[in-house]
Formats: structure tokens, C-alpha cells, sequence
């Protein structure tokens, strides 16, 4: 029988929402406060959902030991205590919770294969989250 | 058609072993939940049912009714319990949080009067949940 796993992952980062493509009085209309040159931080919550039949013989959808190992070397070690902007996929890309949600999706999707993909959910604050499903 | 969630919070404890695993290989798969003496959790549960809206009454689902058959098939039968032990399905099969999911569907599903059953989630921990839909 197929069920869906998901687990949320904490991870704290820093941004400045900037394009190169706009006007600075553009940017500022667009991105408010968070176009602010120092940048600022956030924690945001990483939900990860993964599907699958689940195994007689371990009762589990896929090993929570191998979702854990992979999100922790994959992403939680490539974001956490970061400057987004600094990093080399928001070189050209601004580091919007929606474009942060899509990499991470991307990044589960192509090295993560215990299980099926459904879905990342990524919570900025409490009162904001996104989710990319492919 | 409108979907309606009900929450409950069950307090059990369990463990992960597999007879036909070796000693070594359960506690590979099973690393600390193989602890024979098993630990607890403080489940929370989220019953999704679906249905039309009652015209004459406004409701998807009386849930009073909901209340009671959730409270019968699944918290009486679970709350404060070791589930390996004492509840009937995992005499046999592995009480992980999906395998728990599936029971309290199939324990649901059939009881509900009206609304239709659309979704079962488990929550372990704050941190990690299952969906169950009634998927083959």
C-alpha cells in the first residue's frame, strides 16, 4: 500500500532580494524591505514528502536514516548559516523563497532515489511557505 | 464537495523488530526503535473526510458522530497502549508510523456514515508525518 513520509528540517539563512535586471527605484518597489544591501536572515523549515509502497518487511516507506543522511549532507550543509546570495545557483538568480524551494526540490529529485519525490514545502516564517511539486 | 479535519492525540509506545531479520540486521534497519522494551510517542491524528454539504443541516459530516467513531476504533484501542502487544494489527506487522496510518484507515473507513474518507495523517513527532489516501 502507498503511503506519503514527510519530514520538516530546520535550517537558518541570510538573502538580500536584488535583480540586476531592475532599476534600483524597481528593486526597492518590488522587493520592500528585503532589498535592503546588508541583507537580512531567516529559519526556514524544509517539509520534504516522498512516496512509495510500503515494505512488508520493514513496515517503512523508504529508511528514515538514509532521508535524514541525505538532506543533512545535500542541503542542510549547503544552506544552513549561508548567505544565499553568495552561493553559485543565486549567482544569477535571486534567492526568493520560491527559487530556494524549486533548488531544493531539484536537489532531492536528482540524488535521492529510496523513494519518489512528492513534494517541497519551505516555510520562511511562520506566516509564509511555498511548495514546488515538479 | 468540502473537506473537513478532525484532530486527536494519542499517547503509545512500540518498537521495530522483524522476526525473520537476525539480531544484527534488525538493529541495522531498526537502529534504536529496536529497543525490545519499545519507547512512547505523543501521536497527533488528523482525520480528512469529504462530502457534499447537507443542505438542511450545513454539514459535511455530523461531527459529533466523527467525535465518537474516532474515539471508539482508534484512541480506545490505542491510547495509552504498547502497540505491538495489545493492538490486534501489529501482533503481526511492524506499528511504524505508516503501518499506523494504514490501520486507522481501515479501521475508519467502513465506520463513517455519510462523508467519505479522504485522507489519515500521523504525525510521530512534530517533525514527521504520514499521509495515508487508501492507496493500493
Amino acid at each position: 500500500m502507498k503511503a506519503h513520509l514527510s519530514r520538516r528540517y530546520l535550517f537558518s539563512a541570510s538573502h538580500r532580494l536584488h535583480s540586476e535586471t531592475m532599476s534600483p527605484q524597481e528593486n526597492q518597489s518590488t522587493y520592500g524591505k528585503c532589498n535592503n544591501p546588508f541583507g537580512h536572515g531567516h529559519n526556514y523549515i524544509v517539509e520534504v514528502t516522498v512516496s512509495g509502497p510500503v515494505d512488508q518487511k520493514t513496515g517503512m516507506v523508504c529508511n528514515l536514516v538514509d532521508l535524514d543522511g541525505f538532506i543533512e549532507r545535500e542541503v542542510l550543509a549547503r544552506y544552513d548559516h549561508e548567505n544565499l546570495n553568495m552561493l553559485q545557483e543565486f549567482a544569477q538568480e535571486v534567492p526568493t523563497t520560491e527559487n530556494l524551494c524549486i533548488q531544493i526540490y531539484e536537489i532531492v529529485q536528482r540524488g535521492f532515489h529510496e523513494a519518489h519525490l512528492e513534494r517541497v514545502r519551505l516555510e520562511e516564517t511562520m506566516m509564509n511557505s511555498f511548495e514546488y511539486v515538479g | 464537495m468540502v473537506y473537513l479535519t478532525r484532530k486527536a492525540e494519542f499517547s503509545a509506545s512500540h518498537y521495530y523488530h522483524n522476526p525473520d531479520f537476525t539480531p544484527e540486521e534488525n538493529r541495522r534497519v531498526f537502529g534504536k526503535c529496536n529497543n525490545p522494551n519499545g519507547h512512547g510517542h505523543n501521536y497527533t491524528l488528523e482525520v480528512t473526510v469529504k462530502g457534499e454539504v447537507d443542505p438542511r443541516s450545513g454539514f459535511v459530516v455530523d461531527l459529533k458522530q466523527l467525535k465518537e467513531v474516532m474515539h471508539r476504533e482508534v484512541l480506545d484501542a490505542m491510547d495509552h497502549r504498547f502497540l505491538n502487544k495489545e493492538v490486534p494489527e501489529f501482533l503481526d506487522r511492524i506499528p511504524t508510523t505508516e503501518n499506523i496510518a494504514i490501520a486507522i484507515w481501515q479501521r475508519l473507513a467502513t465506520k463513517l456514515a455519510s462523508a467519505k474518507l479522504h485522507r489519515v495523517r500521523v504525525y510521530e513527532t512534530p517533525d514527521l508525518f504520514v499521509d495515508f489516501y487508501g492507496e493500493a
